[in-house]
């Protein structure tokens, strides 16, 4: 008991959000985090472009041009280009998550290279219903 | 006699949500066949125009609405998978139990307005 000053111990607290760009994730926590996001913009999406647009594209012949002429400005484009990415994207995640549910491919190496097969299949697949999109063929 | 009522009963454990759990991975499964189902149908439709895009959804098989309710099932996994998942980012990041409530009532009458507007429109083709 000779040792009576007690060393100082580290004190833990949450991680604020200033300081979220200074923290490096790794890997599948970037996947983990951009699920979350892109699972929200489709979310707040459904309403006021997506379940419209499918509107447009069904009620009649002429409200399924109307919607071509919605798709085919340049401004909503982009705007469906985030929303196909975030589909993308939680969609190839969502697949790894409900592998790793069936405890595949948990350890850390097998996880970090599912996670950077998920970015490329989810990026690989943007591109090419991007350049569809912007009628690249 | 069950052992989990009243004093005995158990308020604590990692069980409470698996229900919530399970339900988001089987909505999940079945969007990610009716969406796959959907895409393999446009891909390998030739000279895709109104006609054809309608005939996806009003579809019926021996005068019952197959296609309306394949859809209508997929966009009802999506809502209640959309509610867990959102449910889940304000239980993460939202403490006062008040705006909590708040929040996750305003999701579930945004996710039932949806509904309403996807059975709306397919019940309109």
């Amino acid at each position: 008991m000779s040792n009576t000053v007690a060393k100082k111990r580290p004190e833990y607290r949450n991680i604020h959000v200033t300081q979220i760009l200074s923290y490096r994730l790794p890997l599948a926590g970037k996947l983990s985090i951009l699920h979350r996001v892109s699972g929200a913009a489709l979310f707040l999406a459904l309403p006021i472009i997506l379940l419209p647009l499918f509107d447009k594209s069904l009620t009649s012949e002429l409200s399924f041009e109307e919607m071509k002429a919605w798709v085919a400005n340049p401004l909503f484009k982009v705007i469906l280009l985030g929303l196909i990415w975030s589909y993308m994207h939680h969609f190839c995640a969502g697949i790894r998550y409900l592998v790793l549910d069936l405890h595949v491919g948990t350890d850390k190496y097998a996880a970090a290279k599912s996670a950077a097969s998920v970015f490329a299949a989810s990026l690989t697949l943007t591109a090419i219903f991007g350049l569809k999109l912007f009628g690249v063929f | 006699m069950t052992k989990n009522v009243g004093s005995k009963r158990l308020v604590v454990g990692a069980h409470y949500g698996l229900k919530e759990w399970v339900a988001q991975r089987i909505t999940a499964v079945i969007m990610a066949f009716y969406t796959l189902g959907l895409f393999l149908a446009i891909v390998f439709t030739p000279d895709l125009d109104y006609a054809k895009w309608v005939g996806f959804f009003n579809f019926t098989v021996l005068s019952f609405p197959l296609g309306k309710i394949l859809a209508l099932l997929a966009l009802l996994s999506l809502f209640y998978h959309a509610y867990i998942g959102i449910r889940d980012i304000w239980m993460d990041y939202i403490k006062p139990t008040g705006i909590r409530l708040t929040l996750q009532v305003f999701t579930a009458l945004w996710l039932l307005g949806c509904a309403g507007y996807a059975a709306d429109i397919l019940w309109r083709v």
